[in-house]
């Protein structure tokens, strides 16, 4: 009786082709929709978790002041004693990797330059920004990086699609597999 | 909002600048007061401290005459001027056997971090994303699970030789290796389910800037470690306590301290740590990943000084992204000849191994190198050889005694 009940269960998993792995151990608990909402901040260059709200140039210049990015990032984005935030100079053709290790500009996606703000900053402050000062913040380092034009609005429809200098710019990491040589052929 | 005045755009870049300096009068920067109960190491090494109080019978201490120390390291102080952490680098020249005292392995930060206070009661490690069982683990379901012990070594890719460098510690000091115990980041994943597709999992830390990175799900099923020991205790709070991922092999970036959340996704999720490590060229790329055979005489190295001819056991540490070292190869003329060294011990996968080699100088100008071949067959380059060395340097360290026994950085 016992075992003709389970049948159509056996049958089930047997059958399936991805067979999920069953937990093996049954140590750990399974998180609320809610507390995983709460925990994850991580954003895709697709943007699928970025979150309602929106901001442009103009709005993230008076947030800039507002919330104390100057103090450190300088007044313009540079000058500070923390990491300068616009492009050097040089020239208008010039190669983005020529612009500096410089987020706003060098980053294949303008969702890591919303990221690392909301994520990151302000200093002592992380977490507090509102996703719309977040998205006016980015908004407005992406237009002093001459990267999107000052009155475009940065929202989770446009920042994914913005074209980022790097966009097509930038190695993609090898497909590593358990003992594999650095660089095929390459002997060091 | 219709009629836009025609320098209005320089007024946005200019208006910031304006309001800026206003803001820098009334908000200060938060910069740290450096302790000023702190005493120097060598004011403390002054005091005999008393090795049989109840104090340091509890806990013990190393002795006063024993003064090495971790210095900063990659041009910025830590702390810096805002209290962060960045780089600090380990005192390679006095190190002996393999495995780095916990109080002197490296730290690297990406942004700089302030080390957490974190109550390991109230830690918690989330694993979620693309699974088919999201979870959350307590520290002491953690250690409820089938653990591992192994050494392992760890490398901050900014781990480069430069000419105007004197030190071993300054040349190479950004490593370290420890013995690393947790449970295997596959357990974990296993018991969550990954689900079809889950080709990246992106891991993050709980320090003020959650710092993250993405790492391959082939590297994450292989052999990276979720720790909650190191060297016999607790990890300790600079190295991620009371949890942290080893990834071994792969560049410092990966190993993410103070783990909280396991996310697995389906691609490369360019975080700001992987932005850090992006390159141009597919070479280069390919080679700031897996960190590749290496290797450094610690003794005798840049600033030393050798005391007159004769007899010497030169000594030095070996290590590779690539597995097992399995040769090292010694030059006491500069490169021309070469001898194989003896390798201590064993050689373990992933982890600095102890070499040595018999020398008696005859007293005349020469140049040390010492150069390491993996199980994977990949041999440390000689960069006079190999031109500029793209990715992360792992070129072979000379080493010149002159012959007055001081000893000094030869990269050219």
């Amino acid at each position: 009786m016992r075992s003709l009940r389970l049948l159509p269960l056996l049958m089930l998993l047997g059958g399936g082709s991805a067979l999920a792995q069953s937990p093996t151990y049954g140590v750990g608990r399974t998180p609320s929709a809610e507390e995983i909402l709460a925990w994850d901040i991580s954003i895709s260059p697709t943007g699928e978790e970025l979150p309602p709200g929106s901001g442009t140039a103009e709005e993230g210049a008076l947030v800039y002041q507002r919330t104390a990015c100057a103090a450190c990032h300088g007044a313009t984005g540079t000058g500070g004693l923390a990491p300068r935030l616009v492009k050097r100079e040089a020239g208008p053709d010039a190669d983005p990797w020529a612009l500096g290790r410089i987020l706003p500009i060098r980053s294949p996606y303008a969702t890591t330059v919303w990221d690392y703000i909301n994520r990151g900053m302000p200093l002592h402050q992380e977490g507090t920004l509102s996703a719309d000062e977040v998205y006016a913040l980015t908004a407005y380092l992406l237009y002093l990086n001459d990267v999107i034009a000052e009155d475009a609005v940065m929202d989770a429809e446009s920042l994914p699609m913005v074209e980022m200098p790097n966009r097509d710019n930038w190695a993609p990491l090898p497909d590593w597999k358990p003992g594999m040589p650095r660089l095929p052929g390459y002997p060091y | 909002m219709g009629s836009k005045p025609p320098d209005r755009r320089v007024f946005l870049k200019r208006g910031a600048a304006l309001a800026g300096g206003l803001t820098l009068g009334a908000v200060e920067p938060a910069i740290r007061q450096t302790p000023a109960s702190g005493q120097s190491l060598e004011e403390q090494s002054q005091e005999v401290p008393d090795y049989s109080s109840a104090e340091l019978i509890a806990y013990g201490q190393r002795s006063r005459f024993v003064t090495s120390v971790r210095i900063p390291h990659g041009g910025r102080p830590s702390p810096d001027a805002f209290g962060l952490v960045f780089h600090t680098a380990t005192p390679l020249q006095d190190s002996v056997g393999v495995i780095t005292p916990s109080a002197l392995h490296f730290s690297n930060t990406t942004r700089g971090a302030f080390i957490p206070d974190i109550d390991p009661a109230e830690h918690r490690l989330m694993i979620h994303g693309m699974v088919d069982r999201p979870l959350i683990f307590t520290m002491e379901e953690l250690k409820r699970l089938p653990s591992v012990t192994r050494l392992n070594f760890v490398e901050c890719a900014g781990n480069r030789s430069r000419r105007q460098q004197t030190t071993v510690q300054e040349t190479h000091g950004a490593t370290s290796c420890a013995e690393w115990t947790g449970v295997l980041l596959s357990t974990l994943l296993e018991e969550a389910g990954v689900k079809d597709g889950g080709s990246w999992i992106v891991a993050e830390g709980v320090e003020e800037v959650k710092g993250a990175s993405s790492i391959p799900m082939a590297k994450a099923m292989d052999d990276c470690l979720v720790c909650y020991g190191m060297n016999g205790e607790a990890v300790r709070p600079q190295q991620g306590f009371p949890l942290r991922l080893l990834v071994p092999g792969f560049e410092g970036i990966f190993n993410v301290k103070w783990l909280r959340r396991i996310k697995v996704v389906d691609q490369y999720y360019m975080t700001y740590n992987d932005y850090g490590h992006l390159r141009q060229d597919p070479d280069d790329a390919a080679l700031s990943y897996q960190i590749g055979p290496k290797s450094v005489i610690t003794f005798p190295s840049g600033g030393q000084q050798l005391p007159g001819r004769g007899f010497y056991e030169v000594s030095g540490l070996a290590w590779s992204g690539g597995g097992a070292v399995s040769r090292v190869e010694v030059s006491t003329d500069g490169g021309d000849s070469w001898v194989d060294a003896e390798i201590r011990g064993t050689a373990h996968r992933m982890a600095h191994t102890r070499f040595t080699f018999n020398w008696t100088w005859d007293g005349t100008e020469t140049e040390l190198q010492s150069r390491c071949t993996d199980e994977l067959g990949q041999v440390q380059p000689d960069r006079r050889l190999v031109g500029r060395v793209i990715g992360q340097d792992n070129s072979i360290q000379p080493w010149r005694i002159a012959s007055d026994g001081s000893v000094h950085n030869a990269i050219s």
